[in-house]
């Protein structure tokens, strides 16, 4: 295994009392992605602030690069790239200036500066409006242009704090293709995000993060298994043809089938993927029953967040007395357990 | 070097956004002509200048100084609305994320501060003389006053910088960096002579730092009225004095300042 390009043991930090973070631990290896996922509030950009030297943890331990972000914020800083929730520019300078002045306080020369802005610009499309002010850009052209100035020096870990929030889907689209090029270039990547898709496309590893704990952890897949494997959903044309339809979907059934009678939909859970749906339509079409819609369901990560986030909502909501009991030290290992543990509870 | 360096290239920032919304710079600019304006022909008349010649060019030559000076403690407001503005946006995330010198992000503000202060002074100086203001020494006499009046602007910027970011506004930093200036511009020398106030009140107007400076540059000005009898201890030795406080106000606001941008957490 290659070493951890960015790591956090325990980190707390409060804001009065609000448990931003609640001890988080994280691990992201070297040119891989790590995607924090979780809504607002749950404590990714103040992660996200400790991990760049931004602010300081009340407790726990973090190193980028290798270096510790407590000891020698310094160095820390000259090996990370950050592009913010909001863009970091100054509207007042024009693009040019605004990534020659990133360059030069990065302590290169004038020259080697400006030369680094015109490549950047170009590369981010920006070459048209390099000499307007930055006030004068749309949004997706401003994120851009702060993408652009945390790559200045070419870091080797990169931070970028809800890179597409409030883009349209084009320049989303867009903004995905310059990170998929970023890390294929080797960079570590640390990507918070409220969007399941991005995090689905972009992330290696993901982290479910939720009031100030990683609540789970795994690859898009792992976290899709968790919830449970895929489905096949039928919705009969006839709801008086539902009894028989479940009969006939028994045997690829590996669990209880769901039933919801006004929307005619059956629900059972199979393994087998595609071969097990053919199966199902031929034996549905053969005892004479008519299907409206008929699919094979993938969880996505949607079902994962819900489940995870919805349930742990509820159970604290209608909890404040339990606040006082045993916590798990390790919120992330017992992701699963601790999920189904409040599940248990509602 | 690192320091210097990283000061300079945020000092150009700051010049650069003057130059692109130049009605900061030139509202800057009408509000102390007003004020020449006001005192000399408003108030000017009431006011006797003693030791002062009957000349009615008289008080202008007193109260130009003063106005100066008043001029460049206003770099306060700049640097404490400036400040605060870039805290309250994402940029000061990027400065304080790149490894850059601690202290540039403040010390190019107050760098530019300065610059806008002497364009203020160049200006002021052309109305002075255009309604009858001239000085009365060596031209490097004259020189080193408006040095000691961008000094006393520069320490004053630092306490700008202090308050904004200590206020969670721009626009709080507007005003909390102008109301205090007011009485502390007015309780000096500035406007009128000091002998002519309450006794207890003297005391104060001799050892306020802004008396110092514009008692400083009136003398090397060569405005200080020829029958004036200075007594009190921080008038008689202006110039000391009011290097003294400026330093003094750098060295403290300086280092307060740096100490709450490194613990600031945005």
């Amino acid at each position: 295994m290659s070493e951890a390009a960015i790591s956090a043991e325990g980190l707390v930090r409060t804001f009065g009392d609000v448990r931003a973070l609640d001890g988080v631990d994280l691990e992201v290896p070297e040119a891989t992605v790590l995607g924090l996922l979780g809504p607002n509030g749950a404590g990714k950009t103040t992660a996200v602030r400790v991990l760049t030297t931004l602010l300081r943890p009340d407790s726990g331990r973090a190193s980028v690069a290798g270096v510790d972000v407590l000891k020698h914020p310094d160095k820390v800083r000259s090996l990370i790239g950050l592009s913010g929730q909001y863009a970091a520019v100054d509207e007042y300078l024009t693009g040019q200036e605004n990534l020659q002045m990133v360059g030069e306080l990065y302590q290169m020369s004038a020259r080697e500066a400006k030369a680094r802005a015109r490549e950047l610009l170009k590369r981010f499309s920006l070459d048209d409006a390099a000499g307007r002010i930055a006030k004068t850009y749309s949004g997706g052209m401003r994120r851009r242009l702060d993408l652009a100035a945390a790559l200045v020096v070419r870091p080797p870990v990169m931070f970028l704090d809800e890179p597409t929030t409030g883009l349209d889907p084009r320049n989303r689209m867009a903004l995905w293709e310059v990170i998929e090029e970023l890390v294929g270039e080797g960079t570590t990547l640390l990507l918070t995000t409220q969007y399941l898709e991005e995090a689905d496309r972009l992330a290696h590893d993901i982290a479910v993060v939720d009031r100030g704990r990683v609540i789970a952890r795994g690859t898009a897949d792992q976290l899709k298994a968790q919830i449970g494997g895929e489905r096949v959903e039928v919705v009969v044309t006839d709801s008086a043809a539902l009894p028989l339809a479940v009969e006939a979907l028994a045997p690829y059934a590996i669990g209880e089938p769901t039933v919801e009678p006004h929307t005619r939909r059956i629900t059972v859970p199979v393994t087998g993927g595609a071969r097990v749906l053919a199966d199902v339509i031929r034996d549905l079409d053969a005892r004479g029953i008519l299907i409206h819609d008929i699919g094979l369901r993938r969880p996505t990560l949607d079902d994962v967040f819900l489940s995870l986030t919805g349930h742990v909502t509820e159970a604290e909501e209608g909890g404040d007395e339990d606040e006082g009991g045993p916590q798990s030290p390790d919120g992330e290992t017992g992701a699963g357990r601790r999920a189904g543990r409040k599940k248990a509870r509602v | 070097m690192t320091a210097m360096n990283d000061s300079f290239v945020v000092a150009k920032r700051n010049v650069r956004r003057m130059t692109r919304i130049p009605e900061v710079l030139v509202f800057g600019l009408i509000q102390p002509v007003m004020f020449v304006l006001l005192f000399t022909y408003v108030m000017g008349g009431a006011i006797t200048v003693p030791g002062a010649t009957t000349d009615p060019n008289a008080y202008k030559q007193y109260l130009i100084a003063g106005i100066f000076a008043q001029t460049v403690t206003f770099a306060v407001a700049g640097a404490s609305a400036g400040i605060s503005e870039d805290m309250t946006k994402g940029l000061v995330d990027r400065f304080r994320s790149l490894p850059m010198a601690r202290g540039a992000v403040l010390t190019g503000r107050t760098l530019a501060d300065s610059v806008q202060t002497a364009l203020i002074l160049v200006v002021l100086s052309i109305v002075s003389l255009l309604i009858g203001w001239r000085t009365h020494n060596d031209l490097w006499k004259v020189f080193c006053g408006f040095l000691l009046l961008l000094l006393l602007g520069y320490a004053f910027s630092w306490i700008g910088a202090l308050i904004g970011l200590s206020v969670r506004s721009p626009e709080a930093a507007t005003s909390a960096g102008l109301v205090w200036l007011f009485p502390l511009t007015f309780i000096s020398n500035a406007f009128v002579p000091v002998a002519t106030m309450p006794g207890w009140l003297q005391p104060i107007a001799y050892w306020n730092p802004f008396s110092a400076t514009v008692q400083a540059v009136r003398q090397l000005f060569g405005n200080v009225p020829p029958g004036m009898v200075q007594t009190a201890w921080p008038m008689k030795h202006a110039i000391p004095v009011s290097i003294g406080w400026s330093v003094l106000i750098i060295v403290v606001f300086r280092t307060l300042a740096v100490r709450k941008y490194r613990l600031a957490d945005g």
